[in-house]
């Protein structure tokens, strides 16, 4: 049995006088979705900033797969595996579809600044190769026929879906998805749910989710976090989570009634 | 009358050489300089001064001039990208960086102040020149097209993104910094051994201001465009000798027309290719036709 594969212990940001978050604590096992969950302005994205290292802690630490991750610069977190996406989406707008995928790709790539000014044969041929891997991610959330796209040119939908393509790219242990059904339909969300839960099994993943849509939630998440005011309010499975009733104040809703949730 | 034309041609590949490499500094990877004259400077009184006073082969003084530029790029570059500057305060520290380096040449002894280095030898053939743009752009084209250069344009999309990417952001601005004043570096001792005579204020912020400007109106993430773009500028004013001072209204009027009609640069992101040319063909024969 091995031990968790992301573990929040006590962490801890202050802004200036305001705490976006507080004593944060919570462990992620390997190969689980958990939701995370709460009002705007919780603290939700802050935390994941918090894990990928965009902000600094003002106390606490984070734990990848045992090893201390904080304080540590984004792109080194990004190297020792998790991968995330954004809540406004962040692609490299100019840039074909394939090139943004290959961006990602290129963070396992070890050849020299000198074989790259020469184009040696080893870079043409890893070239090569990391093209047709790309096409391999474009494939697995249904882009491949848009490769050559320019991103920014694409619908809302299939841009969070080549966030996605290029997080995975960078085969993380851990992924974090910061509100991938934001602005979509309840059929649209649905359709991104079984899309998330189809990776997450494919790749062999364990995934963090941010999401205010809670038929994906529901359906996706075996365990649910929930934060109100940068502090966590409750942590439970889905079913738990829906009768609990600070949650169902603050967030969910007296009315919230519980739905059936099933995605094929 | 060859030789008039010809001396045209030299100066606008000389130009080339350091504006493609400024092209892969601000075009790819989103930073803007208005210090560049100083690298090219920093490699014209380097090699200039091997040659004249050391005896130097003047290849290897180029090279050395070209190394000159890039350690100089190196050492302004790690300090200011190192504190995360950016854009507008990045361009504003090169600013004062380039006029710095120009007072440092008027005043030192082996510089020979503002009275400037006279009698170098005219070892800037065309040939050379011809070898030394198409080595840029090769290498230009090849950094661009490798993991490297695309950290940098990720840069130049969306830092944070990048970052995200496992692209380390002070490395990947530093190294297009260092292989731009390098090729700065290359056209300056290029530059050198073409007039045969330098002094600090050749290397004025106007010479950075107009590599810029090639690079804004060539394309932001083009080779072929600030190359073509560079060329234009150096051959209009001298197309339009004949109209005396308005000529250098003209060369402003067709920078502020570019920026209205394609405001994306003459290329944009794209590079001339066959493809191009043979659509212009078409809608060449298509006007023509109809």
């Amino acid at each position: 049995m091995s031990g968790p594969v992301l573990e929040l212990t006590g962490v801890t940001k202050l802004f200036g006088g305001i705490t976006a978050c507080k004593d944060i604590s919570f462990t992620l096992p390997k190969g689980q979705i958990m939701g995370l969950i709460g009002p705007n302005g919780a603290g939700k994205t802050t935390a994941f900033n918090l894990i990928t290292g965009v902000y600094g802690l003002t106390g606490g630490a984070v734990k990848l797969e045992g090893e201390a991750i904080t304080g540590l610069r984004p792109d080194l977190i990004v190297r020792k595996g998790i991968a995330r996406t954004f809540q406004n989406i962040r692609l490299f707008r100019n840039l074909c579809v394939l090139d943004n995928v290959i961006i990602a790709l290129d963070c396992h790539e070890t050849y020299l600044l000198a074989s790259s000014f020469l184009r040696l044969p080893s870079v043409r041929r890893r070239e090569k190769a990391v093209r047709e891997q790309a096409m391999t991610f474009l494939a697995a959330v249904g882009l491949e026929d848009k490769a050559a796209t320019r991103a920014d040119a694409m619908p809302y939908g299939l841009q969070r879906k080549l966030e996605i393509a290029r997080a995975l790219a960078l085969k993380p242990r851990l992924l974090l998805l910061d509100e991938p059904a934001a602005g979509m339909n309840p059929e649209e969300s649905l359709d991104l749910a079984r899309l998330i839960r189809k990776i997450h099994e494919d790749f062999q993943l364990t995934t963090l989710l941010i999401e205010h849509h809670m038929d994906v939630v529901m359906a996706l998440c075996e365990k649910i976090f929930v934060m109100n005011f940068g502090e966590k309010l409750a942590e439970g499975s889905a079913e738990a989570i829906q009768r609990d009733p600070d949650v169902l104040k603050a967030y969910l809703g007296e009315g919230f009634k519980r739905a059936q949730h099933t995605i094929a | 009358m060859w030789q008039y034309i010809s001396g045209v041609i030299s100066l606008g590949l000389i130009y080339v050489i350091a504006t493609v490499g400024l092209a892969v500094f601000t075009g790819f990877t989103g930073l803007f300089s208005l210090g560049h004259a100083a690298f090219f400077a920093i490699g014209a009184y380097t090699a200039a001064i091997l040659t004249y006073f050391y005896g130097y082969n003047f290849y290897l003084a180029l090279a050395l001039g070209a190394a000159a530029g890039g350690l100089v790029g190196f050492l302004i570059g790690y300090p200011t990208l190192k504190a995360k500057l950016r854009t507008d305060y990045f361009a504003i520290a090169t600013l004062g960086f380039g006029e710095a380096i120009r007072v440092l040449l008027e005043n030192l002894p082996i510089t020979q102040g503002a009275r400037g280095l006279p009698g170098i030898r005219a070892y800037t053939t065309l040939p050379v020149l011809v070898v030394c743009t198409g080595m840029v752009m090769m290498f230009a084209w090849n950094l661009i097209h490798s993991r490297h250069g695309r950290a940098s344009i990720a840069i130049r999309e969306d830092f944070v993104a990048a970052e995200m990417m496992g692209v380390n952001i002070f490395i990947g601005r530093l190294r297009s910094l260092v292989f731009s004043a390098a090729c700065a570096g290359l056209a300056g001792g290029l530059f050198a051994h073409y007039y045969c005579f330098i002094q600090p204020s050749m290397f004025s912020s106007y010479m950075s201001t107009q590599m810029t400007a090639a690079v804004v109106a060539g394309g932001m993430g083009s080779i072929s465009g600030p190359a073509i773009a560079t060329l234009i500028f150096i051959g209009i004013p001298e197309a339009l000798r004949v109209a005396n001072i308005w000529r250098l209204v003209a060369y402003g009027l067709i920078l502020v027309l570019i920026m209205i009609f394609r405001p994306q640069g003459l290329m944009g992101y794209k590079e001339l290719n066959m493809d191009m040319i043979r659509g212009w063909g078409r809608r060449i024969r298509k006007a023509v036709g109809a």
